[in-house]
């Protein structure tokens, strides 16, 4: 890798108060025609295009983004990694993802600051006790760490939580996965962008698709805001927006996009060295290293494109967040947002090849897509190239939805990711 | 966050009530005789428009019966609202 960051070259621009940094990526204009062009330049857009040049050695590679890069759900979400999901396939993708996790920021020689700070599950009903029960046992069949936390144990890990048994919500136990932990979101999207452009990717921001060409059932390339772009392979990667994508070729899709909030408040000292995620009130927390606390709320029921949501959504979340951590009841609350999700009916992604030759559709992710961006890139590519799905991203297929194959996470991950 | 103008009980807050996705998608006449790629059309597959769309809503915690909406679904602007079976008063 040339212009390899490292300590020297950090002691080189010092002298130079860091100005003269090279740029991360190139910025240019689009070619008349490529091998493949990736729709959505967010992390798993540019970690598909990355591993499409890395591992499958394709040369003449686009990533198109209609925005900037990384500016979409990538920098909207609250960067919480774990792969302790119930089903088999779940497990493997989810796992898959979390192995890249572990060596990404070496892989890339880029600061992702993957912190392994372990993610907890609370129960707060027997139905909960139960199903994480049989969680943590269905992950350690798959090889996936997990333990069971009894409520001494879940306030001996976390303290400041409130176990009293006279709230509204008791907390009766709790899972921890200690690999799980939090990324820092930009830098996945940067890391991947800069790995990618090294290896010859076109990155072309500020461009939008508005259009898909076909030739029968064959694509022909893209009408964009900057030209027609010839290409015979097609990866949609467009997240809240891959319906759109798809109208566009004809063709449809099991999706509904809706508005996901997500909020943190002021910076304060470190209080919480964990991600604490309670699926039954519906309120995760965790802290940067910023100090402020990250907190994910729950999407609203109506499909909407607005990046708005709801205000009882977030008050919803905000008085479970109080209930669980009184010491948060005067905490300032300093930006609220929202990201729109596509959501598939059984809460799975879908990586898989459609009926329209070279089109391609990584999308579905919902609400938790973030933490398998590296494993999502990685299949996506594999798929792309051989036109065949890989074992891990097999069941993910569009074809589900016919064959009734469904990968059911709903139920089993109820609603945070 | 909007008001809806609930066709029998007026301007209520949108948190009275329920979305219940894409409006006019008929149920098959013969669930019995469809192939299985008929039937994952009618179940799952939805147009899921950025822009002008026709839904179902339900006012849950008011007067509990089911109506329609058409809603820009780019900005959340209420287009126009009617009783379930009558046709849609915008194209």
């Amino acid at each position: 890798m040339k212009n390899k960051y490292s300590f020297f070259t950090l002691l080189k621009n010092a002298f130079s108060y860091h100005e003269n940094w090279e740029k991360a990526w190139k910025d240019p204009e689009p070619k008349k025609e490529y091998e493949v062009v990736i729709i959505g330049g967010g992390g798993h857009g540019l970690a598909t295009a990355y591993y499409l040049a890395k591992k499958h050695n394709l040369k003449n590679i686009a990533v198109v983004e209609k925005g900037w890069i990384g500016g979409g759900n990538t920098g909207r979400n609250t960067t919480i990694i774990r792969s302790n999901y119930l089903w088999d396939a779940s497990a493997g993708l989810y796992d898959h993802a979390l192995k890249i996790w572990e060596n990404l920021s070496q892989e890339l020689n880029y600061n992702v600051m993957f912190s392994q700070r372990g993610v907890m599950n609370l129960a707060h009903n027997l139905q909960d006790v139960r199903d994480l029960k049989r969680r943590t046992h269905a992950n350690r069949l798959n090889g996936i760490d997990a333990v069971y936390l009894n409520t001494e144990e879940v306030k001996k890990f976390c303290p400041i939580i409130n176990t009293s048994p006279d709230i509204r919500y008791p907390v009766l136990g709790g899972t921890l996965q200690r690999r799980a932990g939090t990324a820092r979101h930009d830098a996945v999207a940067w890391g991947y962008a800069r790995g990618a452009d090294q290896m010859g990717v076109d990155i072309i921001q500020n461009c939008e698709v508005k259009g898909i060409k076909r030739n029968g059932n064959d694509v022909e390339g893209i009408e964009t805001t900057k030209g027609f772009i010839k290409t015979k392979k097609i990866g949609v990667v467009a997240a809240g927006h891959s319906s759109v994508i798809a109208n566009m070729a004809g063709l449809r899709l099991p999706l509904e996009s809706k508005p996901l909030q997500a909020l943190v408040s002021e910076p304060v000292k470190p209080i919480i060295d964990t991600v604490v995620m309670s699926n039954a009130v519906h309120a995760y927390v965790s802290q940067s290293d910023k100090g402020e606390l990250v907190i994910g709320a729950g999407t609203d029921d109506y499909i909407s494109y607005s990046q708005k949501g709801s205000h009882e959504i977030v008050e919803g979340t905000l008085s479970a967040i109080l209930e669980l951590y009184p010491i948060f009841s005067r905490m300032r609350m300093l930006r609220q947002w929202g990201g729109i999700v596509d959501i598939c009916p059984d809460a799975s992604p879908i990586i898989s090849k459609t009926t329209i030759k070279g089109l391609y559709f990584n999308c579905g992710w919902g609400t938790g897509g973030f933490k398998a961006t590296p494993g999502s890139g990685d299949l996506f590519a594999h798929t792309i190239a051989n036109d065949e799905p890989h074992k891990l991203n097999a069941a993910f297929n569009i074809n589900r939805f016919v064959s009734g194959d469904l990968v059911d996470e709903h139920g089993a991950a109820a609603v945070a990711h | 966050m909007f008001v809806i103008n609930c066709p029998y009980c007026g301007v209520r807050e949108q948190s009275e009530f329920k979305a219940g996705g894409e409006a006019h998608i008929v149920r098959p006449k013969q669930p019995t005789e469809l192939s299985d790629d008929q039937w994952a059309e009618y179940l799952f597959m939805r147009k899921n428009i950025k822009g002008v769309q026709f839904e179902r809503w339900i006012h849950t915690h008011g007067c509990r019966k089911w109506f329609n909406m058409v809603r820009d679904t780019s900005n959340d602007e209420i287009k126009a609202v009617y009783k379930m079976g009558e046709k849609p008063p915008i194209e």
